[in-house]
């Protein structure tokens, strides 16, 4: 009896050996130098006072972007974060003079696979669904492998019923991948009517920049609209814009101080009261269900 | 010889058809269709983006007044205000009712004026969902034609949330439930376009063209040089053919030689014979079949694998 329980015992560990080798990528630990500079006022801090600052000048308060990883660790509880779907590939290779060779030097030195990380994590002890999207990769723009991405995990969350955040940050859509990026645009939000329909919440928070396919798809059809201060939003560019109207355009046009006073965002949150709003909209969405 | 040099000389030969005798003009006739035949066989990305935005080209109410009967049109968004750039309405299409949303461009400049030169504002977009909830409260299909350069880039626009209104629309026409069929007429630009072409059935004329921005954009923005156009063009597989590969694009409405203008009934009667098919099939499928289709036509759009 007891070495057949061994036995199952085994097994059930190969496979959750088996799983946490597919959930868990290891996460090569960038190398940070140990001072800071802001590069609006240039003043110089210490990286771990800076980090603790939430990367926020102090001095001139100019809010510094974060990388995907960076916002994960101030986000959620941890090591709770699983990622999921972090190989995809597209199938066809763009005819883009150059493309694939771009992708493939980003993959290598920012050590992730698109402008999008996906994955499960617990906020506060409430499981979300998250994406967090990274600028450093091709301004965030989105190309095939991201509209898949965020679609396959917007399907998750309806499928599992979980309430999903989504950080944006992205020129727009990917003009190296042609039509097929412009597309991602309404698989995106096709994805997200589901969400809605099922009943569940979904926080989309915005940071700098959101602009063009990204701003007029899924990053303005949050249940919650939040935004980082001083970010840039909006759909159209300011040059393209300012072009054709031919008239002065306010200094804060398309910042998300200008959205909030239109009435296209809930609130303006401040980077240090990310989490702790975040963890306070799930409460009352958890306590609000039926 | 280019699409355009032949083109000229094929208006050239037109001017001398108008005074000459029988004989000359059977001859000039033959040559005409020579011509024709030669640059029509062969057209590259570019040329096929000129015929798109061609002047003579029919525009989308001409479309509207030969496909439907009994238009009403109806104005504003209950919100803010009236956009031009959209026709919104309800018609007869063979006795049966159905609403109507339509890019349009406009033919005078003072038309030109009033539709913004088919390019919408976030009112447009509110306008055209508030008239297709419109047309689900009464259980009509939805016709849209797509016919422009993208979204008005405006301060005004911005203002109003023109991402918003784009996003609202990608989002709402999907869990629609009615039938939603949309008609490329001429330019399909950006998210401007997409936000009338999340249907069932998406037809799009021959030589249309339908892109993620016009190639004058991409040129500039990706090669910061505006005169390589043509390369632009080509590589960014904007025309009907290489959408109906992908499986963007459901059915392409042939066009005679030259375009829709040199025979506009014939482009227009397949359109018909196509509205009359999709529509019956899709009025008797099962609504939940219609709306997982729908869906499963976006979803399988840039697969990827792991």
């Amino acid at each position: 009896m007891n070495s057949a329980f061994k036995e199952r015992k085994d097994r059930l560990q190969v496979f959750r050996d088996y799983r946490e080798k597919l959930l868990s990528k290891p996460i090569k630990k960038m190398n940070h130098p140990d001072t800071w500079q802001c590069n609006k006022c240039e003043s110089v801090f210490n990286y771990q006072e800076i980090s603790k600052h939430y990367f926020v000048c102090p001095h001139c308060q100019h809010v510094h972007a974060l990388t995907a990883q960076q916002r994960l660790d101030y986000i959620c509880d941890e090591n709770s974060f699983i990622e999921t779907f972090h190989s995809l590939k597209r199938v066809k290779k763009s005819n883009f003079p150059g493309y694939e060779n771009k992708i493939l030097k980003l993959q290598e030195t920012l050590n992730m696979n698109e402008a999008v990380v996906s994955g499960v994590a617990k906020i506060g002890t409430y499981r979300v669904a998250l994406c967090v999207m990274d600028n450093r990769f091709l301004m965030g723009s989105m190309g095939e492998v991201v509209g898949e991405k965020i679609t396959r995990h917007i399907e998750y969350a309806t499928k599992k019923k979980l309430p999903l955040i989504i950080f944006s940050c992205s020129g727009g859509a990917r003009m190296q991948e042609g039509i097929l990026s412009l597309m991602q645009m309404a698989k995106t939000s096709a994805a997200l009517a589901k969400h809605d329909e099922a009943g569940l919440l979904y926080i989309s928070y915005l940071t700098h920049p959101t602009t063009g396919g990204v701003s007029a798809s899924f990053a303005m059809l949050g249940d919650i609209q939040l935004s980082e201060p001083q970010c840039l939003i909006g759909f159209a560019g300011k040059r393209v814009i300012q072009s054709t109207v031919n008239e002065k355009l306010p200094d804060d046009f398309q910042t998300a101080e200008f959205l909030e006073k239109k009435g296209f965002l809930d609130q303006i949150v401040e980077r240090e009261n990310m989490r702790s709003t975040c963890i306070q909209l799930l409460k009352i969405h958890e306590r609000g269900k039926k | 010889m280019s699409w355009s040099k032949t083109e000229e000389k094929i208006l050239l030969l037109r001017e001398k058809l108008e005074n000459c005798s029988k004989e000359e003009a059977s001859l000039i006739k033959k040559e005409i269709e020579q011509l024709k035949k030669e640059a029509y066989s062969h057209l590259d990305a570019w040329d096929i983006v000129c015929l798109a935005r061609h002047p003579k080209r029919i525009k989308s109410m001409d479309l509207v007044e030969s496909l439907f009967t009994d238009l009403f049109e109806q104005k504003g968004d209950r919100l803010y205000g009236e956009d031009g750039a959209l026709w919104g309405g309800i018609g007869s299409f063979l006795g049966k009712p159905v609403t109507i949303l339509a890019q349009r461009k406009g033919k005078t400049l003072q038309e030109n004026m009033e539709c913004n030169f088919g390019m919408m504002n976030p009112e447009g977009y509110r306008k055209a969902l508030r008239l297709a909830k419109q047309a689900e409260k009464f259980n009509r299909p939805i016709i849209t034609i797509v016919d422009t350069s993208g979204a008005y880039p405006g301060k005004g626009a911005e203002e109003r949330g023109q991402a918003e209104a784009i996003a609202q629309c990608l989002k709402q026409f999907m869990t629609l439930n009615v039938p939603v069929i949309t008609i490329v007429l001429s330019e399909g630009g950006s998210g401007g376009a997409l936000a009338l072409s999340v249907s069932d059935h998406i037809m799009m004329f021959e030589n249309a063209i339908y892109s993620i921005l016009s190639p004058e954009g991409f040129a500039s923005i990706l090669w910061k040089d505006e005169t390589r156009v043509k390369e632009a063009a080509k590589m960014m597989e904007l025309t009907s053919k290489d959408l109906y590969l992908k499986g963007i694009v459901d059915q392409i409405i042939k066009e005679p030689l030259g375009g829709i203008q040199e025979n506009p009934n014939y482009c227009i009667e397949q359109v018909r014979q196509g509205l009359y098919e999709q529509l019956n099939k899709l009025q008797t499928q099962n609504e939940k079949v219609r709306s997982k289709n729908r869906y499963e036509k976006f979803r399988k759009l840039g697969a990827c694998h792991e």
